[in-house]
């Protein structure tokens, strides 16, 4: 989907912050977020893929209401896909915490996603070759995505270099929607600045991982 | 879905979670403790520093960290969720790496720990692809307009880690002297390891 989270190149975002040596969580109640979202794909009987698509469906204001809180909702609207609890449940918690005396809505009926596992992580072998080389040219796919992709818009539709072949992967695509782990070949392909950004860029060379599908062969 | 409109405070939120959750023994506050001790105590950059004051005093090692990464750093008994292929990125007085996740936070969770405010910040992930140069010096680093700047983006799950330049005047310092001065930072590719 072409939602907030794709926001390589984007502009308006002002300076980086400074470079601090902040421990993980700031307060405590953070390293509970972090542990929730830790916990989201076992308890909903999804995978890491379609949490960060939950992450990327985080409406954009909260999106950009900070780290946590996005990490937070994504793992509430995935757990809210599988059935295993509500908005409605978690805004009256939230009241009742906070004091207020309100009825606590039912809970619902899970209904977890089915989708066959080839094991454990994201690696997996392929019995295909892969269909490009090291130092093959390549164009990358123009997508209308209507779900998850890991193809970034500013890489879509330019020209760059394979620089190396990486392990072959579950593809994000079909995994966050559960229509199967569908593994690929993924390249590391490099683009140069001007390719992404035109006659003034600055020069630097950028490299990304890409999936086979997004690739074709540059004419 | 969530409405958009009614923004609940996170801390809330997450109690609110938390508590529905701890209801049904989906989560409880044991598997809490142990998360959070696990990223604030055992896992963060001091291993990533390990890995690299290891590669700095020993060529072997370091020809096995660059081949390949996973491996070598697994000999040092880092491994887990988000470091399930690792690739070591080595900077020279002519090219400069820096790694980013432009599309949420990836980021090499067994050598550094979890990612840092500015590397979560939609500043950091939106720039650093578009104007890295301008990007480092904002955040103190500014790199001679000889040296070469390669961007990762790290968008499946391979994990990039920075092996940064050895910093000269080193040349007596101990492997553990030389780890502690290794930062999260330069291990990104964001700063340079300076001697004390």
């Amino acid at each position: 989907m072409d939602g907030i989270s794709d926001m390589g190149g984007m502009q308006g975002f002002g300076h980086v912050q400074k470079l601090t040596a902040d421990p993980p969580f700031a307060e405590p109640w953070e390293g509970k977020a972090f542990v929730i979202g830790a916990l989201a794909a076992r308890i909903s009987g999804t995978n890491l893929h379609a949490y960060r698509h939950a992450i990327n469906r985080v409406p954009p204001p909260e999106y950009l209401a900070g780290y946590w809180n996005r990490w937070t909702m994504g793992a509430q609207i995935l757990m809210e896909d599988s059935g295993i609890i509500t908005d409605e449940q978690v805004r009256a918690r939230a009241a009742r915490l906070s004091g207020q005396d309100v009825p606590e809505p039912p809970e619902p009926e899970p209904h977890k996603p089915q989708m066959p596992s080839g094991g454990a992580g994201n690696l997996r072998s392929l019995d295909t070759p892969p269909a490009f080389a090291v130092g093959d040219k390549v164009r990358t796919a123009d997508l209308d995505p209507v779900g998850h992709t890991r193809l970034p818009r500013y890489v879509r539709r330019r020209t760059g270099t394979v620089t190396a072949i990486l392990p072959s992967q579950v593809f994000p695509d079909t995994a966050a929607h559960f229509v199967g782990e569908n593994p690929q070949h993924c390249y590391a392909v490099e683009f140069g600045s001007r390719e992404l950004w035109g006659a003034d860029a600055e020069p630097f060379r950028l490299i990304i991982d890409l999936f086979e599908p997004y690739l074709e062969p540059a004419k | 879905m969530t409405s958009p409109t009614e923004h609940l405070d996170p801390a809330l939120r997450v109690e609110a979670l938390a508590s529905l959750l701890a209801e049904r023994g989906l989560i409880d506050d044991a598997t809490v403790e142990t998360f959070v001790k696990t990223y604030e105590q055992s896992v963060g950059p001091m291993n990533g520093a390990k890995v690299v004051a290891k590669a700095w005093t020993d060529p072997q090692y370091r020809a096995r960290l660059l081949a390949d990464g996973t491996a070598a750093i697994g000999e040092l008994g880092f491994k887990g969720p988000q470091g399930e292929h690792m690739v070591v990125l080595e900077n020279t007085p002519a090219v400069h790496h820096v790694v980013v996740c432009t599309l949420c936070s990836c980021y090499p969770w067994p050598v550094l720990g979890l990612p840092p405010s500015w590397y979560k910040d939609p500043a950091y992930r939106s720039r650093v692809v578009r104007e890295p140069r301008r990007v480092l010096a904002e955040f103190g680093l500014e790199l001679d307009d000889s040296v070469e700047i390669r961007v990762y983006d790290s968008s499946s799950e391979v994990r990039y880690m920075v092996l940064p330049e050895r910093p000269a005047g080193t040349e007596n310092a101990s492997e553990d002297e030389l780890a502690a001065m290794v930062t999260r930072d330069a291990m990104v590719g964001v700063a340079k390891v300076t001697a004390p």
